[in-house]
């Protein structure tokens, strides 16, 4: 068998099929990747050469006050960020999974659809749409407020240093909750029906059963969860870009990693852009995302069992 | 113990159950709601009453009317559906081709190819962008929409690799060994055996692939910035970060890009919560 394979031509068709995708893939995204790692090595002089210096822009930025002030805050940002997200999107998401995915629950496809469909929008849109809602100028929010009886305690949250940052978290929040209740209400089917009515007929109440037979059958989509939201919010920028510019005011209070890898690499207003700063932010973004995707592959795939179905 | 209680119990849950679902719908509908309703409003009901709809007194398209005229609204939406469907069409073609090679043929590299195009959905193209931004001008393809399509299409493939070769591994065996004892080339039993049964499969990824490039203003913002190149998500942040003041146009330009992606998710909606729950993306 292995003979006559061995004596077979020269295997033109493997090529066929994988040569156009393979070279986009790795011209346009493995190479950039690998360039970017590169060049966060060199310094770029004032005529355009690059020079090699090392990890000097790496000490730069963790170390020498002017960046890594820009640096830690914007990673301190990032990490609030993702916490707002962790503590707030994704319980949001796995009651309303759960909620769900109840039995003979009538208009689930609706509610389904509906709660889905901010996702769906563009990050640009729902910024402006909130920017909107919040402003004092309008007064939606504030009208409702007072409605309800808590008038007294709307502010202008987009503006001040104190809420900016917990506002656009929120506002994100509001986003993206459909994708965790999406995946986790998957996950929630698919536990065979027998194992449930075992439960219940070992006289386990509805929180024993999802306590300590639903959770733990769900707990990989619910780290496959995390992780998603890990990388996507370490990744984030156009919310902040959107509401606040580049400069992600007020006084950089919303500045996440995403905008300041923007500024850095793009330069604005009197900061001038550098290829190899902005190299070297792109780098230790990319290490935070790889630690964190590592800690995931850690922790959940190899000490959860994944249930088969 | 008791048989009587359980009805009742049911049906308290149900009713909080309903509760629950309900006001969260409210909430994720009401923001878009509002702002599109006062699209159609003149300036002065906006203010008035923001919640009421309109009516035969306060209907305006003056909103509508400035947008069209202030900024080049068609040219973005056309731009957009370019850069979409060129995109999805070599995402899906590429994607499945490779899917098949990865799947079918066992040679060397192949388990290297494999990790390396997995390591694509974890990690974002867009921490290469220093070095992309420098490949686009080196090709002189800075302010083109081609740009765009390449750095799309290699978002795309690892996804849709996944997804399609999961597909591909379901295809009976004896399909493919009845055409290959028949004589039919490799690349035709790609092409008519294997591509037109997992079109289901490639319908799902294609809805997947659209909502990252048609939403995305990052690369839009890098690569292709200027006068008639932006996408929608471009042309909608610029029109509003100048417009800011002119309420109807603010208005009216963001129910230009809502609306559209509304009626496709109505549209779509089964196809991609179909893919979502059915484990296509695990």
């Amino acid at each position: 068998m292995t003979t006559i394979r061995a004596k077979k031509a020269f295997p033109w068709h493997i090529i066929f099929f994988l040569g156009p995708g393979l070279l986009i893939y790795l011209t346009v995204s493995v190479y950039p990747l690998l360039d970017t790692l590169r060049l966060s090595l060199y310094n770029e002089e004032m005529n355009g050469d690059l020079t090699f210096t090392g990890l000097s822009n790496f000490s730069k930025l963790l170390f020498d006050v002017v960046w890594s002030d820009p640096f830690w805050n914007a990673t301190w940002n990032n990490l609030k960020f993702f916490v707002v997200h962790m503590l707030i999107q994704n319980p949001i998401g796995l009651l309303l999974a759960v909620l769900l995915s109840s039995p003979k629950l009538r208009l689930r496809n609706s509610y389904r659809t509906l709660i889905f469909l901010p996702t769906m929008l563009s990050v640009v849109i729902i910024g402006f749409v909130w920017q909107l809602l919040l402003s004092p100028l309008w007064g939606i929010t504030e009208n409702f407020m007072w409605d309800i009886g808590l008038g007294d305690y709307f502010d202008a949250w987009l503006g001040k240093e104190s809420s900016a940052l917990f506002t656009l978290s929120l506002i994100s929040v509001w986003q993206f909750v459909g994708l965790p209740m999406m995946l986790i209400y998957a996950a929630l089917l698919g536990i065979p029906d027998e194992l449930i009515d075992a439960s219940v007929v070992d006289g386990s109440s509805a929180w024993q059963t999802f306590w300590n037979l639903k959770l733990p059958l769900i707990m990989p989509t619910i780290g496959m969860v995390s992780i998603l939201t890990f990388v996507a919010n370490f990744n984030a920028f156009e919310l902040i870009y959107t509401v606040k510019g580049a400069l992600a005011g007020p006084n950089f209070a919303t500045d996440i990693m995403g905008t300041l890898f923007y500024r850095t690499f793009f330069g604005f207003q009197l900061q001038e852009g550098s290829l190899t700063m902005g190299a070297a932010v792109a780098t230790l973004m990319f290490l935070v995302i790889l630690v964190g995707v590592a800690l995931y592959l850690f922790l959940f795939q190899r000490r959860v069992q994944r249930f088969a179905l | 113990m008791n048989f009587a209680l359980p009805m009742k119990h049911n049906r308290g849950k149900a009713l909080v159950t309903h509760a629950v679902l309900l006001t969260y719908t409210l909430i994720a509908l009401f923001p878009i709601f509002v702002v599109i309703v006062n699209s159609f409003k003149s300036r002065k009901a906006i203010f008035n009453d923001p919640l009421a709809l309109p009516t035969t007194e306060t209907f305006s398209l003056v909103g509508f009317e400035e947008v069209l005229l202030r900024s080049e609204f068609d040219v973005f939406f056309s731009n957009s559906l370019i850069v979409s469907v060129s995109s999805i069409f070599f995402v899906l073609l590429f994607g499945a081709m490779m899917a098949w090679a990865l799947t079918e043929y066992s040679f060397k590299g192949n388990l290297l190819i494999g990790m390396l195009v997995a390591m694509g959905i974890m990690i974002p193209i867009r921490l290469g962008t220093v070095s992309i931004l420098e490949l686009m001008s080196s090709l002189h393809l800075v302010n083109t929409l081609w740009a765009l399509i390449f750095v799309y299409i290699a978002q795309g493939l690892p996804l849709a690799v996944y997804i399609l070769s999961e597909f591909i591994k379901q295809v009976p065996k004896e399909l493919k060994e009845a055409a290959r004892c028949d004589g039919v080339s490799e690349i035709k039993i790609f092409f008519t055996i294997i591509l037109p049964l997992i079109r289901p499969a490639m319908a799902t990824v294609a809805v997947f692939t659209m909502i990252p490039i048609w939403n995305d203003l990052w690369f839009p913002l890098i690569l292709a910035p200027s006068d008639g190149n932006q996408t929608i998500t471009l042309g909608v942040q610029q029109f509003v970060g100048q417009y800011v003041t002119d309420w109807n146009s603010v208005l009216a330009s963001l129910t230009l890009a809502i609306v559209p992606v509304l009626i496709l998710y109505m549209i779509f909606s089964r196809q991609l919560i179909r893919g979502l729950t059915s484990g296509a993306v695990k």
